[in-house]
């Protein structure tokens, strides 16, 4: 709802003017998670005041960019719109999963809910199919150990495979380890096994033969699996978004082509 | 290589896609789907352990009677009266303080002028057309709006708005409309134009235009003073506080039934069509951070304001102390234009100033009543207006309202267009000309009925 905020404050009405703001950033670190889990409490915490409000292209859905320095680099945080899944049911799950994929962040955060953390770990799973960086940021615990639930941290970054920051963003606890794992993760210091979800064989079999097509045509830009699964069950969305792709990359290797006859 | 041989490889495999799942024979989403959700499942079992259940699960005792079907409109009216009640009371004091300084500062101001030999005409045009509108609009408008929504802010991050949608759904239901459009509506509250933008968690673009078109229908930022203001005029002697939130949150309830009924009769004409169902999640109540929600809502509030202020209040000032001093055929433009409306005002409970000062406030519903006492004072006497006293004494003495006048005034103020800021928002939503300009007449349409209905009813009951 955000009342408090952007939404009802003094910036009402500054949506829309502002489009990305910040291009010299070191790394781009994207902010995913349920809603209402403390994802936004995550970036007012880590971003403060540096932040500038947007809608995301083409669709009706806030976009939020917000900048914080450490250790003298410059990360941009893009916060996703809150979903609890990314199957493209929605414009904000799509915007969410389009930007996991094409816009090729550094590094993801995945604020989950200490409280319900079962629930969260779908989405954790669906950001996991898409990239590897990712560090999973469990929020919440102080309101878990009011619960009473224990959480097996170490346990859980061995499940997923990527690292796990136990977090109580609202008292600016675990936040400093936080930004720590996330510029190791965005410069590529930490290797993540996540184990990818196997489905059935007759997927896995059909993934196995459009896998290396795909790879064939974008190289090792993005996610050939995820690709594969998604080309298999004919996701517009995902098409159009890769048909742009192509067009941007054949225009400027023209453009090279151009510069180095001349 | 080209575009054509990049398309080419990307057809191929779309084709061989075909192939392998012909049809969607695969059922890839539905296997996706269980397989991630197992996965989550198993993990979730063995990091997370649950120690005995707390004895007592307060989160669920609270919802039990927040939204139960008995107690869940009571408590939420209880809240809602509680809320004006704090802001009316806490606003007086503040109010009267800021309005001695500002018009002291006016005084100086003259002075000032005076001194530098500014002429007689260009000297009021500063001090009491431009200076005194800014000074009423921060006087009236910033104490209510400092404490209402900090304390606003607190129940939402406490986690009752949500609350709120859930009991209000069936009732959107029933009118045909989406449940969600109980929080667009709150978020009126704050602003209709904010209010307007927030209609986007509304998926179905069916629901998402009523709600759009009903927003203005919650009093925003604007028009809570002025509720606040006539309010306190009709609540007089010891529980005058009480009284004027009673009537406050009277008021804010029939805007809420109105948005229910136009709802209603929009889903049944203009946008037909069936409710769209969602899930509304309920999150765990959470202990507000009272010092940050304060600070930043106050904040906030305050540059809203102050920015409201200096971008139309000052320059309305400027045009309304020139409509109400520029002489024409031996009365003023504004005595011409109040007098050609007075009719039509009279009809509906109110009179001509009244209804010129509303279409002049279409800029920002905040200068309505400024604009009011301008009209008055420039046709009569001047006064020092920094209480509600001399505010009682302008309208009900020298001008002949009755209380119905005010009831009918708030009641027009709280159905009529929303400000030119929302209705560009809502061009710019729709993209249409024709939603934005409905979105003004329907609620004219309803503000006129509404208020000659009252109007009419109260002459021929003889209350007025």
């Amino acid at each position: 709802m955000g009342l408090t905020r952007r939404s009802g404050g003094s910036r009402a009405m500054q949506e829309g003017f502002l489009k990305r703001q910040y291009s010299g950033a070191d790394y781009v670190v994207a902010l995913a998670g349920n809603p209402n889990t403390g994802k936004s409490t995550v970036f007012n915490a880590l971003t403060g005041l540096n932040q500038h409000t947007g809608n995301w292209p083409g669709k009706t859905v806030l976009r939020a960019e917000g900048r914080y320095i450490h250790r003298g680099m410059i990360f941009k945080l893009v916060d996703l719109p809150g979903t609890y899944s990314l199957m493209a049911n929605s414009p904000e799950e799509q915007v969410a999963r389009d930007y996991l994929c094409f816009g090729k962040p550094d590094a993801t955060v995945v604020v989950a809910d200490a409280t319900c953390l079962e629930r969260n770990l779908n989405l954790v799973l669906q950001v996991l199919e898409i990239t590897t960086r990712v560090v999973v940021c469990v929020n919440l615990v102080d309101e878990a150990r009011r619960k009473k639930i224990k959480i097996d941290f170490q346990l859980l970054a061995a499940e997923l495979g990527v690292p796990v920051v136990p977090a109580a963003a609202r008292h600016r606890h675990g936040l400093d380890k936080l930004v720590e794992v996330v510029s190791e993760m965005a410069a590529g210091r930490i290797t993540t096994r996540p184990v990818a979800i196997r489905y059935g064989e007759e997927i896995e079999e059909s993934v196995r033969k459009l896998e290396p097509k795909i790879k064939k045509l974008v190289g090792e830009e993005f996610n050939s699996r995820w690709l594969a699964l998604r080309l298999l069950d004919k996701d517009r969305a995902v098409l159009a978004a890769l048909e742009n792709w192509l067009a941007g990359r054949n225009s400027l290797a023209a453009g090279m082509e151009g510069v180095i006859l001349g | 290589m080209n575009r054509g041989s990049a398309f080419t490889g990307l057809n191929e495999i779309l084709q061989e896609a075909e192939r392998l799942n012909p049809a969607g024979s695969l059922k890839l989403s539905d296997s996706i789907v269980s397989a991630i959700y197992g996965r989550a499942e198993r993990i979730a079992q063995k990091a997370v352990s649950q120690e005995a259940r707390p004895a007592v699960d307060w989160d669920k005792r609270l919802d039990d009677i927040l939204t139960s079907k008995l107690f869940g409109f009571p408590s939420m009216f209880l809240l809602l009266a509680a809320l004006f009640w704090v802001t009316v009371s806490g606003a007086n004091y503040p109010s009267e303080v800021l309005a001695a300084v500002l018009f002291r500062g006016q005084e100086k101001l003259a002075e000032l002028l005076a001194w530098l030999r500014v002429p007689a005409f260009v000297s009021s045009f500063l001090a009491d057309g431009v200076y005194r509108c800014l000074a009423w609009v921060v006087s009236v408008m910033l104490p209510p709006m400092a404490i209402f929504f900090p304390c606003f802010a607190l129940l939402e991050d406490l986690g009752y708005l949500p609350r709120v949608a859930f009991n209000l759904d069936s009732l959107f239901k029933k009118a045909g409309a989406h449940g969600k459009q109980s929080l667009t509506m709150s978020m009126g509250l704050g602003c209709n134009a904010a209010g307007v933008i927030s209609c986007r968690i509304i998926e179905s673009p069916r629901e998402r235009l009523i709600a759009v078109l009903t927003n203005n229908f919650v009093p925003c930022n604007g028009r809570f003073p002025t509720l606040i203001a006539l309010a306190g005029l009709l609540a007089t002697g010891a529980g005058a506080s009480a009284g004027a939130a009673l009537i406050v949150s009277g008021m804010v309830l029939s805007g809420i039934a109105v948005t229910l009924a136009v709802s209603w009769i929009l889903s049944k004409t203009l946008l037909k069509g069936i409710p769209s169902s969602f899930t509304l999640e309920l999150p765990p109540y959470r202990r507000p951070q009272l010092g940050r929600v304060i600070a930043r809502s106050v904040f906030d509030r305050i540059l809203f304001v102050l920015r409201r202020a200096a971008c139309v209040a000052a320059p309305a000032g400027a045009v309304i102390w020139l409509a109400a001093n520029v002489q024409a055929g031996g009365a003023s433009i504004m005595a011409h234009f109040a007098g050609w409306l007075d009719p039509f005002g009279r009809l509906l409970g109110m009179d001509g100033h009244i209804m010129a000062a509303f279409l002049l406030g279409l800029p920002a519903n905040e200068i309505v009543l400024p604009v009011l006492i301008m009209s008055y004072t420039a046709a009569g006497s001047m006064l020092e207006l920094d209480s509600f006293e001399a505010l009682r004494q302008l309208f009900m003495a020298e001008h002949g309202w009755t209380w119905l006048t005010a009831v009918c005034m708030m009641l027009f103020s709280l159905l009529h267009y929303p400000c030119g800021t929302t209705l560009w928002t809502i061009y710019k939503e729709t993209n249409s000309f024709k939603w934005a300009i409905l979105s003004a007449l329907i609620p004219l349409l309803v503000a006129c009925l509404v208020c000659f209905a009252a109007a009419r009813a109260a002459r021929l009951l003889g209350w007025a």
